[in-house]
């Protein structure tokens, strides 16, 4: 192994994950620095630090252990690493919350501290959350539980119990949520208004919401249910929680339910609880086959229809695919559609799309119908997820850090075969602050005959980013902008298969 | 809204009815944008419990310690 590598165990000591990850990119900046990791030793961030070659197999730091681990050019390089990040690691806690802040070490002092607290928000690493969903609903505290690597058994017991003690249980793995406004992990800020969202996905939810507001309708609340509620094995417990929420809160006049196609039990249950309420619903379950809904239901195909179902008119209304096909720099040319998301659900609408068009397509992350990538699919369209673990192992999601996207978009960007590249921008609270510029920084680097990106912002004019700058943004460096992903998915389409 | 009416309503219907107010355990960067937000937060300098044995922790939150 070339370089200087530095390694040093701090006992006892624990960091958040994005805190880390901020620390770990300013010492990696360095001059002299080759690689630097600073990781909470856990099993699974000891054995990516084994694979790099920046710590030894006789490493005995354990899970509450922080690892520092600097590979760099020299000594002196390494030296000076060292110190910067052990100088950052103890400059967080203190700044945070104001140096003389008071800070709760546990979850019944933060209550005795905000008597008035009523949820939970839980986003510490997966083989913890459970323990501390336990601690809130005992404290008699919603949950939303972000955290994703939690065990069936512990989502259902924890599920269970929420409904014996009337509280909400958001999560596993639930990234974003708005209770009365409020936007909690991953959100945006939404006008408020009478529709309320349950959502089984988070970009899903996101996208939704944000066709909605940005379209001049309003969010009562966007509850959150986690990837899994759907599955027989937890039977809709949270969905079916959500439902008896918004169908009796005064707030919420009609309600649009986002998820993957439940299972054939839990759909009847849903179904059922719909034809029991007298508000109206719509039932986005995407990639299902026809579901026979009551009256007061209508089913969406998309994420698109699905907002414009819940608003009674179009979004993105006067845009132009041919005009805004013209104003995508690059070279025009007949091939596949290359999509590199960051977003899950909207990577399964861009299948949908693209397969219904008669498009033939492979996605990493598969709906029904669509393979893998593999031998022989060399002219299909191609969907990456980008948030799948084998992309986001070790390192963050691509909504926090886009750049996990940029050595595929540089070769796809420059493949000859590639005819429109298709990606989606998704900001927000707790998202990248500026997407758009980072994106437009690598498509003005590529040559002059690279394939036209096609872009949609999943976002708002409140967020912090603001959906219109990010959009001006991209169009300024000739990236074409749809209204939503759906309109994305139509554009590129017609750009593949211009002559 | 009256508080005999309030005391009828569970956990979950007094969340929705608001205002949110959030105990934040985790990622501290969430609690920061909920307080930019107007939002009540308190956040938990939690560190992994029982020595980092998630086992240990499983049983220990049962227990209710």
């Amino acid at each position: 192994m070339s370089g200087h590598v530095v390694t040093e165990i701090r006992r006892g000591f624990y960091l958040d994950s994005v805190a880390l990850m901020r620390l770990s990119r300013e010492v990696a900046a360095m001059e002299g620095v080759v690689e630097a990791a600073l990781m909470m030793g856990s099993p699974s961030n000891l054995a990516i630090m084994r694979d790099a070659g920046l710590i030894g197999p006789d490493c005995d730091a354990r899970p509450n252990d922080l690892v520092l681990a600097i590979k760099a050019r020299d000594a002196a390089s390494a030296a000076a690493a060292r110190d910067a990040a052990l100088a950052g690691l103890d400059r967080p806690k203190a700044a945070a919350g104001g140096a003389d802040a008071w800070r709760p070490r546990s979850i019944a002092a933060a209550v005795g501290a905000l008597p008035a607290a009523n949820l939970a928000l839980i986003s510490v690493p997966g083989d913890f959350a459970a323990a501390e969903a336990r601690k809130a609903l005992r404290r008699g505290l919603n949950v939303m539980m972000f955290s994703d690597n939690v065990g069936l058994a512990d989502e259902l017991s924890l599920k269970r119990e929420a409904r014996e003690r009337g509280l909400l249980m958001m999560g596993p793995d639930c990234g974003t949520a708005i209770i009365g406004g409020v936007p909690l992990a991953f959100a945006n800020r939404l006008r408020r208004g009478g529709i309320g969202i349950i959502g089984a996905s988070g970009t899903g939810t996101q996208e939704v919401s944000c066709l909605i507001s940005e379209a001049g309708g309003g969010i009562s609340h966007a509850i959150g249910v986690g990837g899994r509620d759907l599955k027989r094995e937890i039977g809709g417990l949270t969905t079916m929680a959500a439902m008896d929420l918004l169908d009796a809160d005064p707030a919420t006049t009609s309600v649009v339910l986002i998820s993957k196609p439940p299972h054939e039990e839990v759909a009847r249950k849903v179904v059922a609880r719909i034809a029991a309420s007298a508000k109206p619903w719509v039932v986005c379950f995407l990639g299902a086959g026809k579901l026979a809904l009551p009256p007061n239901a209508r089913q969406a195909a998309s994420l698109r229809d699905a907002a414009e179902l819940a608003l009674g008119r179009p979004v993105g209304a006067g845009f132009d695919n041919a005009a805004a096909a013209r104003g995508a720099s690059g070279a025009r040319r007949a091939g596949r559609i290359e999509g590199l998301f960051s977003g899950g659900t909207l990577a399964a609408e861009a299948q949908l799309v693209l397969r219904a068009a008669g498009r033939q397509v492979v996605s990493n992350a598969p709906v029904p119908g669509v393979g893998e990538p593999g031998q022989g699919d060399a002219g299909h369209d191609r969907i990456i997820d980008l948030g799948d673990d084998e992309y986001t192992r070790g390192r963050p999601h691509p909504m926090i850090d886009p750049s996990v996207r940029d050595d595929m978009l540089r070769a796809a960007l420059n493949d000859p075969a590639v005819a429109v590249v298709l990606v989606d921008l998704v900001i927000g609270f707790g998202a990248h602050p500026d997407p758009a510029g980072h994106l437009a920084a690598i498509v003005a680097a590529a040559g002059p005959g690279h394939a036209p990106v096609v872009a949609s912002v999943t976002g708002t004019a409140g967020d912090p980013q603001d959906r219109a700058r990010q959009a001006a943004a991209l169009a300024q460096a000739g990236i074409a902008v749809a209204p939503s992903n759906h309109h994305a998915c139509g554009l590129a389409l017609a750009l593949a298969t211009a002559r | 809204m009256g508080e005999a009416q309030d005391e009828a309503m569970t956990g979950a219907q007094r969340l929705l009815s608001g205002p949110v107010a959030v105990v934040n355990v985790g990622l501290e960067g969430f609690a920061a944008e909920l307080r930019q937000n107007g939002v009540e937060a308190i956040h938990v300098d939690w560190t992994p419990p029982a020595g980092g044995d998630p086992k240990m922790a499983a049983i220990l939150s049962k227990l209710g310690v």
